[in-house]
């Protein structure tokens, strides 16, 4: 099937950014399974990952809905270039190392724990339902890598070092979650998503917490990539989509 | 998924056991009691089962990667999800058999090098490539078919905890099997390509999935003796016939050929009689030259070398967490 043309109006592209955010980190750390540390984290990771991949299709139902095409799930999953993914490009980075994992996982917890708080309080009815069933999932994601986190960050040279660098690679792709352009000013007024300057507060405290016991200093402020929301991404997610995106490319029309 | 009949020869065991204990021991057997960690065991029998549960449970890593070669480029959201917790409990049933074979007095860590330094076997099915998506229905259908068919009489082994796991990944495997044969219904309904797909790939499968059953009956080093222990209730040959008996209808069902040209169904028996195992290729893949094998173990030990500065991390900072914690007690009093 050739590539889909959206036409996004401002909800709809809210809940995609939310759906590319959730499929590609599931993605990510799909990759992990067979491959981790260890057993228990070959399961906990494709834990996480399950967690996202539902949540992920859950708002592309919805997005189906809003959009009243007749699409499915995975026409938005499959059928769409990269240009067209809206997720945060910090979803879409190589899952790295563990601690590189680890730490991506905790901050876009850090962030997404409040934000479905507060958007299971919704006007729109389905993504708050939405919301209060990942904002479960998020809680126990957030509990186990920030576990993972301090035990990285306070645990031998090494481990320390590598989760260092992970935090410098990443914190320039946190900007990006507080993001507000239009379609987020939009969102937010309509009482759709919450504002993130409302969830600016409970990330930090959770940041600052996790680092002190893990014994890892603050990144200092810095510049900020962004341009996943507008489908600007790095050079990671088209590759990322040429494997997803496979089969139902080379067999267009086929049901699995 | 998987455990295989590899029927290797046990070392014989130093001690020679006391008669008498030998004796209330099999009665124990014979009356269907199950054995318990604790109980006394021969020591043939206690090592009959370490070796038998962690070969089980090295299948289940081992076999986490030929189906997490597609995950990335699983054809839908619903497949991708179903794949991602079927390979997910693979991992579950691999931590489960490794707890079970501590039971027996043997450290998972000790098993798992073993499995690294290419000394442990696991099942043969998984030096085999997963080409196409319809691999991973053909390993659901027949790979975790097989497993069943080998696992059901599992769930009635004489020592406790293996029987206790199997009952679990029993119901497991029987889910991953009707997912299975749902993907293949659905390639074998879609497009002519699709179709292909699936008898290709049921091309590729049908012989190595016999083979996981272990050699044949009349080549068996030690199936005598753990039917007597009622570790196994059924030969490897008998296993292997009902296994084809209840699959070639389904393959019939889907519309696809098994590539057998001597297979035939026997009137006065009810059986399917089906043509010559190729051995050698069973032995060469056992012995370390199949398709995958080499990529397979490279993978686990990469991970593990990968790894070690994590499990490091986590022991340091237990570590550090006791000292803290005794520091504390030590101040307070």
């Amino acid at each position: 099937m050739t590539t889909i043309h959206i036409e996004e109006t401002p909800h709809l592209c809210a809940v995609l950014r939310l759906a590319d955010t959730s499929l590609v980190l599931a993605h990510r750390l799909s990759e992990w399974c067979g491959h981790a540390p260890m057993l228990e984290e070959d399961l906990a990771l494709a834990n996480i990952a399950l967690d996202l991949l539902g949540q992920a299709r859950l708002l592309y139902q919805h997005a189906a809905e809003l959009e009243g095409k007749g699409r499915t799930e995975d026409d938005f999953a499959y059928l769409r270039d990269a240009p067209q993914f809206r997720n945060y490009l910090i979803a879409e980075l190589p899952r790295g190392d563990f601690a590189f994992t680890i730490v991506r996982q905790t901050l876009v917890s850090a962030f997404f724990h409040p934000f479905w708080q507060r958007a299971a309080g919704s006007r729109d009815a389905t993504l708050a339902a939405i919301a209060a069933k990942a904002e479960k999932e998020v809680a126990y994601h957030l509990r186990h890598c920030g576990a993972w986190l301090v035990r990285l960050g306070d645990g031998t040279e090494e481990s320390h070092r590598r989760t260092l660098a992970a935090l410098d690679a990443l914190w320039p792709y946190t900007g990006e979650l507080f993001e507000v352009d239009a379609v987020g000013r939009a969102m937010i007024d309509a009482g759709v998503l919450p504002d993130p300057e409302t969830i600016r507060p409970v990330f930090e405290a959770t940041v600052d917490r996790l680092l002190r016991e893990a014994t890892l200093p603050k990144p200092p402020a810095t510049w900020m990539h962004s341009g996943g929301l507008r489908g600007v991404h790095t050079e990671h997610l088209g590759h990322m989509l040429a494997v997803m995106q496979h089969l139902q490319r080379a067999y267009p029309g086929a049901v699995w | 998924m998987y455990t295989q009949a590899l029927n290797e020869a046990v070392e014989r065991p130093r001690v020679v056991e006391d008669p008498e204990k030998l004796a209330a021991f099999q009665a124990r057997i014979d009356a269907e009691e199950k054995i318990e960690p604790n109980d006394w065991m021969p020591e043939a029998y206690r090592r009959t089962l370490i070796r038998q549960i962690s070969q089980h449970a090295h299948s289940e890593v081992v076999g986490m990667l030929p189906e997490g070669n597609w995950l990335t480029r699983a054809p839908s959201l619903k497949r991708k999800a179903a794949l991602l917790a079927k390979i997910q409990d693979e991992g579950g049933h691999g931590l489960y058999l490794y707890a079970a074979a501590e039971t027996l007095g043997v450290s998972r860590e000790e098993l798992y090098e073993q499995l690294l330094a290419g000394k442990a076997k696991y099942s043969s099915i998984f030096n085999y490539p997963t080409l196409t998506w319809a691999d991973i229905g053909c390993i659901g259908w027949l790979v975790d078919g097989a497993a069943i068919m080998n696992q059901i009489p599992l769930c009635r082994t004489s020592y406790g905890p293996y029987a206790r796991a199997m009952i679990r990944i029993c119901k497991e495997e029987s889910f991953h099997q009707r997912q299975g044969y749902e993907i293949m219904l659905t390639l074998c309904r879609g497009t002519p390509e699709q179709k292909a797909m699936a008898q290709d790939a049921l091309n590729r499968w049908w012989w190595p999935a016999l083979m996981m059953f272990g050699p044949p009956d009349s080549e068996s080093v030690h199936t005598e003796q753990s039917m007597r222990w009622k570790i196994k209730r059924f030969t490897n040959d008998e296993l292997r016939q009902k296994f084809v008996d209840a699959t070639v209808p389904q393959a019939h069902y889907l519309g696809l050929t098994i590539p057998d040209p001597e297979l035939r169904y026997d009137e006065a028996t009810g059986h399917w009689r089906y043509g010559k195992i190729d051995w050698e290729e069973f032995k060469r893949v056992i012995a370390g030259f199949g398709p995958c094998n080499r990529e397979r173990l490279e993978a686990k030990r990469k991970a593990h070398e990968e790894g070690r500065w994590v499990r490091e991390a986590a022991l340091a900072y237990a570590a550090k967490q006791r000292a803290r914690a005794m520091a504390q007690k030590i101040a307070a009093e």
